[in-house]
């Protein structure tokens, strides 16, 4: 039971010490920290409608979908069909990029090739549709367009440079403990 | 959003009709995933808050709109890869730039690096990839990030 507890602390010391810092700053009215508070309260709420059912589809995912397919379609061999379904995948999500991390480690961990892991990430972080739309929404087509198009070789570039550099060093995404 | 929750509902009824038993089995892991991420990621949020606290947006539109030339780049190129703003502000932030007569080019930098650099998330990152290749990726997209919104820049 002790030793539970000391894992809590060391896990949300800091935490617990915002938390401290953000109450004693309402109490006292100093502007600085209630700012900071209603700055996480935003990004807090950004992270928690997307992150839950992020995990339950990953979850989901994790039981359902065999790994032979996973390792077929976007594994190493996969070749450029590979590519092409990693980006249509990351396409389709919403979201802050860290919340894509895990999806990454779940592909790994499905046999998604090194290469298709990265250039995940980088169609995540570049070409989200309900991103895309917003942004052609506030800075026009042209400006989208002209993005996503020079974005999409870059990153499929970033891919192929890591799978590269990783070769031969037992690199591998770990789900966090 | 909606969408997103209105497929996570459906595969997720789909999922119970066809096997409870692994339905039940599938939320169990992604709860666990979840509740392991938590910590690390609400030291990520803790960070964000603070670093938006010391540069709100009516800062960041000061900077990005002093900045000519290749000042201007850098200065926007650095704010967009520490930032971590979500799209709704960062896409209104920008359009009020380019009216603002900012250089399209500084907006793009900005822009591209903000979406594919992140390093107040690099925490966050380590934890699933480790520090070197988080740092090693990180670093490639900022060379990417820079070159898409130089590109970006001729064209428009």
């Amino acid at each position: 039971m002790k030793g539970r507890a000391i894992v809590i602390l060391k896990k949300f010391g800091f935490a617990l010490l915002f938390a401290l810092f953000i109450s004693l700053s309402w109490l006292m009215r100093y502007s600085a920290g209630m700012v900071i508070g209603r700055n996480f309260r935003m990004f807090f709420l950004e992270m928690i409608v997307f992150l839950p059912l992020m995990f339950i589809l990953i979850g989901l995912f994790d039981v359902w979908v065999p790994r032979e397919k996973i390792t077929r379609h976007v594994g190493p061999g996969s070749g450029s069909m590979g590519i092409f379904w990693v980006i249509l995948l990351a396409m389709l999500q919403a979201g802050p990029l860290y919340a894509a991390f895990p999806v990454a480690a779940m592909l790994w961990k499905k046999g998604c090739s090194v290469r298709n892991v990265f250039v995940y990430l980088g169609a995540f972080s570049t070409l989200k549709i309900p991103m895309l739309a917003f942004e052609i929404g506030f800075l026009g087509l042209k400006f989208s367009l002209l993005r996503a198009l020079f974005s999409l070789p870059v990153f499929i570039a970033i891919g192929y440079l890591l799978a590269l550099v990783l070769k031969n060093r037992r690199f591998a995404v770990k789900e966090p403990e | 959003m909606i969408i997103l929750s209105l497929v996570t509902v459906i595969l997720l009824l789909l999922s119970f009709f066809a096997d409870r038993g692994k339905t039940w089995a599938g939320l169990k892991k992604g709860a666990k995933m979840f509740l392991n991420i938590f910590p690390a990621l609400l030291t990520v949020l803790i960070l964000v808050s603070v670093f938006l606290y010391a540069v709100p947006a009516h800062l960041l539109t000061e900077w990005l709109g002093r900045g000519t030339g290749w000042a201007g780049i850098a200065s926007a190129a650095l704010l967009g890869s520490i930032s971590l703003i979500p799209g709704f502000i960062a896409f209104p932030l920008g359009a009020i730039l380019v009216r603002n007569g900012v250089s399209y080019q500084v907006v793009a930098v900005f822009v591209t690096t903000l979406m594919m650099v992140g390093i107040l998330t690099l925490p966050l990152e380590a934890k699933y990839f480790g520090w070197k290749v988080s740092i090693l990726r990180n670093a490639l997209s900022f060379a990417g990030a820079l070159l898409v919104g130089l590109l970006m820049g001729i064209f428009l």
